[in-house]
C-alpha cells in the first residue's frame, strides 16, 4: 500500500489511475467490514433524511392523523362519475351497441363459427398440417398433426374451432382498426403524440378492468368478448406497423418520389411492402395476445376452450381445466409458428 | 461557342436548412460565411446564389467535396428539396412554381435520377425496378414489359429481369439504377455521385458505359462527383462548388489549366496534365507551310527564314499532305528536276488531330521512337492547325513521369 500511494503521488495518467485502481482493490478486498461502514456514513443527506423521516414515522403515534383527511378522498366521487357516464351511454346509445352486436354476431362471427364447426376434423387437421409444413417445415408439420390429434383425442375440437372463429375476427378487427391507426401515427407526429400513450395505457391495465365497461355496453356474449379481445390485442399491430413504416429506408422513398411517385403511391408500392415483416410480427403478437385474452373474456360469454379453464377452475377440476389450458396452448404454438414462418417469408425476398 | 438555349437553368438558388431559412435568407446572415451562421443560428446555408445554365445534350459536372452542398442541388433540381430561394428553369418553364400534380407529371415524363447507393426498392425484382416510372405512370403491363427489357439490354443485364437487386453486385446495380432512370426516356439524367460506392475498376467501366450510351443518347446530364479524374473524363462543363458556392464553371481544360484559386487548384494539383489535355492546348501555330503545287525553292527559302528544318505541305484547301525535309529540298533545288514539293514527300501524311489527348500522342510518340523534329496537327477535316515541337513533346513526357510519381506517393501515405 505505501508502494501504490507513493506511485500515485509521483505518477501521471494511466500510472497514476492504475495506483488509484490497485489501492481500492485492496482496500475492498483486506478491509471489507470498514469499507462499508465507510460507504454506509458516506450516503448522501437526502438518503439519512428518508431514513429518518421513516423511523419517527413508525416509532411515534399521531393518532387519528394518521388517515387520510376525508376531505382529501375523491375516489368514490370519481368511480361513481364514471359509473354515471357508462350509463348514461347505456341508455343513450343502447341501439348503436346492439346494432354493433348483432351485425357483428349475425355477418361474421356466427357465419365463420358455423363453418369452421362444419369442416370434417380430419380436414382441418390437414390443412393445419399441410400449411404448418410450407410455413415452418417438415419438423413442425409433424408435430402440429401430433397436436391436432390430441385435440381430438382430448374431445376438444369443436370447442377449438369456436375459440379460433372469436380469435380470427378479434384479429380481423384489430387488423382493419389498427394498420390504418398505425399508418397515421407513422406520418403524424401529433397523431403519434396522442396515440401513443392511449397504447401504452390500454396495454398496461389489467386485463380485467376492460370487461366491466364493455360488458354494460354490449351485455353478456360473444360480441362483448371480441370487443374487449380487440382493444386488448390491438397495441401491437399498431405499434409494429408505425415502426415499420418508419423504419423504411429514406433513400428508397427519396427514388420513388424522384421518379414522381404520389404519396399514395409511396405508401402502398414501397412503403406497406418495405414494412410488411414488421407488421406480420406485430400480427404475431396480436394473435398471441388475442388467444391469452379469449380465455380472460370467457368470463363474460366468450365460449370455446376458456369456458374448461374457467370451469375447472370455478368447480376445482383439475384434470378440466388442465386439458382446456392444454388445448390453448396447442392453438397458440400452431398459430404461433405459422404467423412467424409468414412474416419471414415476407422476408426471404431481399436482402436483410 | 455560341450558346444555345439552355435546356436547364438554377437561377439564384439559395437552400438554408433550419427551423426557419427566411428569418436568415431576410438578414444580414445572408452575406456571412457558412460557419459563422451556423455556429450563430443553428442554420446549414446549403446552397448560395447558385446559376448556371445547362445546355441541350450536354454533359455538366458539378464538382466539391463532400458537404459542398452538391447533393442538395441536385435535389432542388426536382423540388425532392425544396430550394429557399430562387427559380430552376426548365423549357423555359419554372418548375418552383408549378403545382403538385404538374411537378409530379414533370418528375415523370422530364428527369430521371441515379442516386449514390442506388436506392433500389429491395422488395422489386430488377424488372420491377425497372419500370418504376412506367407504373406509376400508369402505362400498361405490356409497355412497361418490352421497354424494361431495352433498358436492361441496354445496360447490359439481359436474363437478370427476375432477380431481386440484392443478388446484383454493386456495379450491376447502379446498371439497374441507370436503367431506370432511362426507362420513361426523359430528357434529362440527374446523377448524384453515382460511381462514387463502386470500386475503382467497375467505376471507370461505369464512366466507359456512361460516355458509350451518352454518345448515341444525347440527354441533358447533371453528373454530381467528389472525384476530378471522373469530372474531367464526363464533363463538358464542369461547376466547381465549395460551401453551397459555384465558384468557378468552365470546360475540363479551363479548369487544369486556370484554377480559379488555391482551392481549385488543390483538386487539380495532381492532375496529369496529358490525360485531361487535348493537342490543342499545346500546339503552336505551323510555322513553315507550302503548297503542294510551290517549288522546292521557295520551300527551301521559307525553312531557311524561320530556321527549321522541315516545312509542313498542304493542298490549297490547307489539308495535310505530309513533311518535307530540308535536304531533300535543297538536293532538288540543286538538281532542279523536281518541279513541286509534292514530288519530295518522304513521309506519310501521319498528324495527330486537334482533339487527340496529349496522353495518346505521347505514347504513339515513344511507341514509335518518332525522330520528327516537329509533329504536325490537323482538324476534323484534316487541315493543318498546328505543329507541336520536339521539345514541347521531352518536357511532357518528364512532366507526367514527375507528376505520376507524386501522385502516387500521396495516395499510398493516404491508404
Ligand atoms: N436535412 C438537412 N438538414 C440540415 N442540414 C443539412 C441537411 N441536408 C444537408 N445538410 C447540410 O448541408 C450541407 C450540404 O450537404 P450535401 O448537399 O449533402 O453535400 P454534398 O452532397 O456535397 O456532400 C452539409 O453541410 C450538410 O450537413
Ligand atoms: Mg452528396
Amino acid at each position: 500500500m505505501a508502494r501504490a500511494s507513493q506511485l500515485q503521488v509521483s505518477g501521471n495518467g494511466a500510472r497514476s489511475r492504475a495506483a488509484a485502481w490497485l489501492e481500492a482493490t485492496e482496500q475492498g478486498y483486506l478491509q471489507y467490514p470498514f469499507g462499508l461502514i465507510r460507504a454506509v456514513v458516506r450516503l448522501p443527506k437526502w438518503v439519512w433524511l428518508v431514513v429518518v423521516a421513516l423511523v419517527v414515522g413508525s416509532v411515534v403515534s399521531f393518532g387519528a392523523a394518521a388517515d387520510v383527511p376525508k376531505g382529501l378522498s375523491v375516489g368514490p366521487t370519481v368511480s361513481r362519475a364514471v359509473d354515471n357516464g357508462v350509463d348514461w351511454m347505456v341508455v343513450k346509445w343502447d341501439p348503436v351497441f346492439r346494432a354493433i352486436n348483432t351485425n357483428l354476431l349475425r355477418h361474421f362471427l356466427l357465419p365463420l363459427e358455423n363453418w369452421l364447426l362444419g369442416l370434417p376434423w380430419w380436414l382441418v387437421a390437414g390443412v393445419v398440417t399441410f400449411v404448418s409444413y410450407r410455413m415452418a417445415g417438415l419438423a413442425f408439420s409433424l408435430l402440429s398433426a401430433a397436436m391436432m390429434m390430441a385435440l381430438a383425442a382430448f374431445g376438444l375440437f369443436d370447442l377449438a374451432m369456436t375459440t379460433l372463429a372469436i380469435v380470427l375476427v378479434s384479429t380481423a378487427l384489430a387488423v382493419i382498426l389498427g394498420v390504418p391507426t398505425g399508418i397515421a401515427m407513422a406520418k403524424n407526429t401529433r397523431i403519434d403524440g396522442v396515440i401513443r400513450p392511449a397504447l401504452d395505457l390500454m396495454q398496461t391495465m389489467p386485463s380485467f378492468v376492460y370487461l366491466i365497461p364493455v360488458m354494460m355496453l354490449f351485455g353478456l356474449g360473444k360480441v362483448p368478448a371480441i370487443i374487449a379481445v380487440v382493444v386488448y390485442a390491438v397495441a401491437p399491430i399498431v405499434r409494429l406497423t408505425s415502426l415499420g413504416i418508419r423504419q423504411v429506408d429514406g433513400s428508397v422513398i427519396e427514388a420513388a418520389r424522384a421518379f414522381g411517385a404520389t404519396s399514395t403511391q409511396v405508401l402502398i408500392k414501397v412503403q406497406l411492402p418495405l414494412a410488411m415483416p414488421t407488421i406480420m410480427a406485430g400480427l404475431n403478437q396480436t394473435i398471441m395476445m388475442a388467444l391469452a385474452m379469449v380465455v380472460v373474456a370467457s368470463m363474460i360469454g366468450a365460449k370455446g376452450l376458456g369456458v374448461e379453464v374457467l370451469n375447472g377452475i370455478a368447480r376445482l377440476e383439475v384434470g378440466r381445466g388442465l386439458l382446456g389450458g392444454i388445448g390453448i396452448v396447442i392453438m397458440a404454438v400452431i398459430l404461433d409458428r405459422i404467423t412467424q414462418g409468414l412474416a419471414r417469408s415476407q422476408l426471404s425476398k431481399r436482402a436483410t | 461557342m455560341a450558346r444555345t438555349i439552355a435546356k436547364l437553368s438554377a437561377q439564384k438558388l439559395w437552400k438554408v436548412f433550419g427551423p426557419r431559412p427566411q428569418s436568415v435568407l431576410r438578414s444580414d446572415w445572408r452575406d456571412k460565411s457558412r460557419a459563422e451562421v451556423q455556429e450563430a443560428t443553428g442554420h446549414v446555408i446549403a446552397l448560395r446564389d447558385v446559376s448556371f445554365d445547362v445546355a441541350q445534350g450536354e454533359v455538366f459536372v458539378v464538382m466539391g467535396l463532400s458537404g459542398s452542398g452538391k447533393s442538395t442541388l441536385v435535389r432542388c433540381l426536382l423540388r425532392l428539396i425544396e430550394p429557399s430561394e430562387g427559380q430552376v428553369v426548365v423549357d423555359g418553364q419554372d418548375i418552383t412554381k408549378y403545382s403538385r400534380r404538374k411537378l409530379m407529371n414533370f418528375r415523370r415524363k422530364k428527369a430521371g435520377m441515379v442516386f449514390q447507393r442506388f436506392a433500389l426498392m429491395p422488395h422489386r425484382t430488377v424488372m420491377d425496378n425497372v419500370a418504376w416510372g412506367l407504373e406509376i405512370q400508369g402505362q400498361s403491363r405490356r409497355t412497361r414489359l418490352e421497354r424494361t427489357h431495352e433498358m436492361l439490354r441496354v445496360v447490359g443485364l439481359e436474363g437478370w429481369a427476375q432477380n431481386y437487386p440484392h443478388e446484383l453486385s454493386g456495379g450491376m446495380q447502379q446498371r439497374v439504377g441507370l436503367a431506370r432512370a432511362l426507362a420513361a426516356d426523359p430528357e434529362m439524367l440527374l446523377m448524384d455521385e453515382p460511381f462514387s460506392a463502386l470500386d475503382p475498376m467497375i467505376r471507370r467501366e461505369m464512366q466507359d458505359e456512361l460516355i458509350r450510351l451518352q454518345e448515341r443518347m444525347k440527354k441533358t446530364i447533371v453528373f454530381i462527383t467528389h472525384d476530378l479524374d471522373e469530372a474531367l473524363k464526363l464533363g463538358d462543363r464542369i461547376a466547381i462548388m465549395r460551401d453551397g458556392a459555384i465558384i468557378q464553371v468552365g470546360t475540363p481544360e479551363d479548369i487544369v489549366s486556370a484554377p480559379f484559386d488555391e482551392y481549385v487548384g488543390e483538386f487539380t494539383k495532381d492532375v496529369r496534365k496529358v490525360e485531361v489535355l487535348p493537342v490543342r492546348f499545346i500546339m503552336k501555330p505551323p510555322k513553315t507551310r507550302v503548297y503542294d503545287w510551290q517549288g522546292p525553292r521557295v520551300a527551301l527559302r521559307e525553312m531557311r527564314q524561320e530556321e527549321e528544318d522541315v516545312a509542313f505541305v498542304v493542298d490549297k484547301e490547307e489539308r495535310f499532305l505530309g513533311i518535307l525535309a530540308r535536304e531533300a529540298a535543297a538536293r532538288a533545288a540543286e538538281g532542279g528536276d523536281a518541279t513541286s514539293v509534292a514530288q519530295l514527300l518522304e513521309t506519310a501524311p501521319i498528324a495527330f488531330s486537334a482533339d487527340d489527348s496529349l496522353q495518346w500522342m505521347l505514347a504513339r510518340v515513344m511507341d514509335y521512337n518518332w525522330r520528327l523534329e516537329t509533329i504536325p496537327v490537323v482538324d476534323a477535316e484534316g487541315k493543318l492547325v498546328g505543329e507541336v515541337h520536339r521539345t514541347v513533346i521531352r518536357d511532357l513526357a518528364k512532366d507526367a513521369l514527375e507528376v505520376r510519381v507524386g501522385v502516387q506517393a500521396r495516395r499510398s501515405t493516404t491508404v
